[in-house]
């Protein structure tokens, strides 16, 4: 019962908000300016060199993996203290990934993937810092990324196995009949991998920023009733943190799962 | 008129793409459902199926993403 | 709201025919610029991480894993010395409660010993004083009837006197004995 009063009296302060909402302030919401890409130093000429905001924000991720990982752990503190504690609690999370899911002979790749996985976790969280610019919202650094895996595992799965590594696509448990079939999906689905891989890091983190950004558009709009907005962009920062960790686990799983496959090819 | 049109099909198609996201909801539910209902049948076996799960998670929502990024390309883009 | 959200997607279209198309992450003439910046910082990621923190950190947890290893081995050896100790100080409390009970079971002896000696003593004193004190309470019983008799015969001499008469003192002592017999 008190749910529904709850409800009825949100529905009647939502409805008479927009009613009631100041006239001349329109829904004038630009979701994604926030992903432009702009020169730090002014002019608008953008060369491959140029320091743009991409520049400063991944300086600033190298500068939190730095701060975490490197002067963490420069008191070598057998207790250790609280930054050496999240710092060695990165370390044992990634390494125990990769040896759980690539293997035993993957653990040589861990600093590989170590080093994926603290930038993309780096750039979600600085990502989040309202007014900050994500760097992994855009398919241009996330497809590098993804197109690094790619091209690494491919390449280790011939030079480690030669053409056994075609074993992946031939599925030898299946009937005789539907191997083909099944070798033509496996092969698209190894080729989908990358662009799956690259396309759900930067989807994941564009959606949820533009998400914030058109509720704080509505929050703009909505005058003396802009608390409902600010209340859902809370709840959705809340999930947008969980989601910013949870994509870089998802992305280094991925990384493990593949590495997994190039070096164990056997279906 | 005929820019006006583009633009409705813009937006039409936008909004229909967007169902997709819904689609992959309810595929990443079905995911962590049948994780939960396995998990609590055999709670010693859950914690090592964890990476397992989001693997799942993870290739049921890259679908839900592209869709959501056809509605964005279709809003901006095109 | 429809007109509005014309506005928004033209407002958009525009930013797009100005610097940036509608999405930036497909404005391609940037793609350049965030690849080789992204180049640069995996780069330096790569050698932060592989030359400096992931040794020192897997050193750290080694060094803890040994610290922790030996510790254990210290924490069994020191356990098994407390059970030891332990023991001898039960031992030790043991025995000294036997002394003890032998101590006081020794002394009440002595003490029961000494005290009977003293209560013989004693009852041996009280005898003595209570025949002694017989002896003079017969001595002073004795003393006393001889004063009895000494002052009957003077009273009867002086009886004797005033009633006019002289008495022959053999005569009067030989009355007095008579009658202070019975």
């Amino acid at each position: 019962m008190g749910k529904i009063f709850f409800f009825a009296a949100l529905a009647l302060v939502v409805v008479s908000g927009l009613i009631f909402a100041p006239a001349e302030a329109k829904l004038a919401i630009h979701p994604m300016d926030q992903f432009i890409v702009q020169p730090l130093f002014g002019g608008d000429q953008i060369s491959w060199y140029t320091p743009t905001n991409v520049t400063l924000w991944m300086a600033l991720a190298v500068a939190a993996v730095f701060a975490l990982l490197v002067l963490g752990s420069s008191r070598r503190a057998i207790v250790p203290g609280r930054t050496q504690s999240v710092a060695e609690l990165a370390y044992g999370f990634i390494y125990k990934m990769v040896e759980d899911v690539a293997g035993k002979d993957g653990v040589k790749f861990f600093p590989y993937i170590m080093t994926l996985f603290m930038f993309i976790v780096m750039a979600n969280f600085l990502g989040l810092i309202p007014g900050s610019f994500t760097t992994t919202s855009h398919i241009a650094v996330t497809a590098v990324l993804a197109a690094l895996v790619f091209l690494t595992v491919t390449i280790l799965g011939f030079v480690k196995n030669g053409a056994d590594f075609l074993g992946l696509f031939w599925v030898s448990s299946a009937p005789l009949a539907l191997r083909p079939i099944l070798a033509v999906i496996e092969l698209i689905s190894y080729f989908v991998r990358p662009v799956s891989h690259s396309i759900r890091l930067a989807g994941n983190v564009m959606a949820g920023h533009a998400v914030l950004k058109v509720f704080a558009g509505f929050a703009a709009a909505l005058g003396m009733f802009s608390f409902l907005p600010i209340f859902a962009i809370t709840a959705v920062y809340a999930l947008e943190v969980l989601v910013a960790f949870i994509q870089a686990y998802v992305f280094t799983i991925l990384t493990c799962v593949y590495l997994k496959d190039a070096l164990h090819p056997s279906h | 008129m005929e820019g006006d049109i583009a633009q409705l099909g813009q937006f039409v198609g936008a909004g229909l793409a967007a169902i997709g996201s819904g689609a992959a909801a309810i595929g990443v539910g079905h995911v962590a459902g049948n994780f939960l209902a396995g998990a609590l049948r055999n709670p010693s076996a859950a914690a090592g199926q964890t990476a397992t799960l989001f693997i799942g998670i993870a290739f049921a929502e890259a679908l839900g993403i592209f869709s959501f990024l056809v509605a964005l390309l279709l809003m901006f883009a095109v | 709201m429809a007109s509005n959200t014309q506005d928004a997607a033209h407002g958009a279209a525009d930013a797009a025919h100005g610097s940036a198309p509608g999405m930036p992450q497909l404005d391609f003439s940037t793609f350049g610029n965030q690849i080789f910046w992204l180049v640069v910082a995996l780069v330096v990621i790569y050698l932060i991480l592989s030359r400096v923190a992931l040794p020192r950190i897997a050193a750290v947890l080694a060094e803890r894993q040994g610290t922790i290893t030996n510790d254990l081995a210290a924490a069994e050896d020191l356990k098994a010395k407390a059970v030891e100790a332990e023991n001898a100080y039960n031992k030790a409390l043991a025995d000294a409660r036997a002394e003890a009970q032998r101590i006081a079971a020794e002394t009440r002896a002595e003490i029961q010993a000494g005290l009977d000696e003293a209560i013989a003593k004693a009852d041996e004193q009280i005898a003595a004083k209570a025949a002694e004190s017989e002896k003079a309470i017969a001595e002073i019983k004795a003393g006393a009837l001889e004063s009895v008799k000494a002052v009957a015969t003077d009273t009867a001499e002086a009886l004797v006197a005033a009633l006019g008469g002289s008495a022959d003192k053999d005569a009067i002592a030989a009355a007095v004995a008579e009658r202070t017999k019975g």
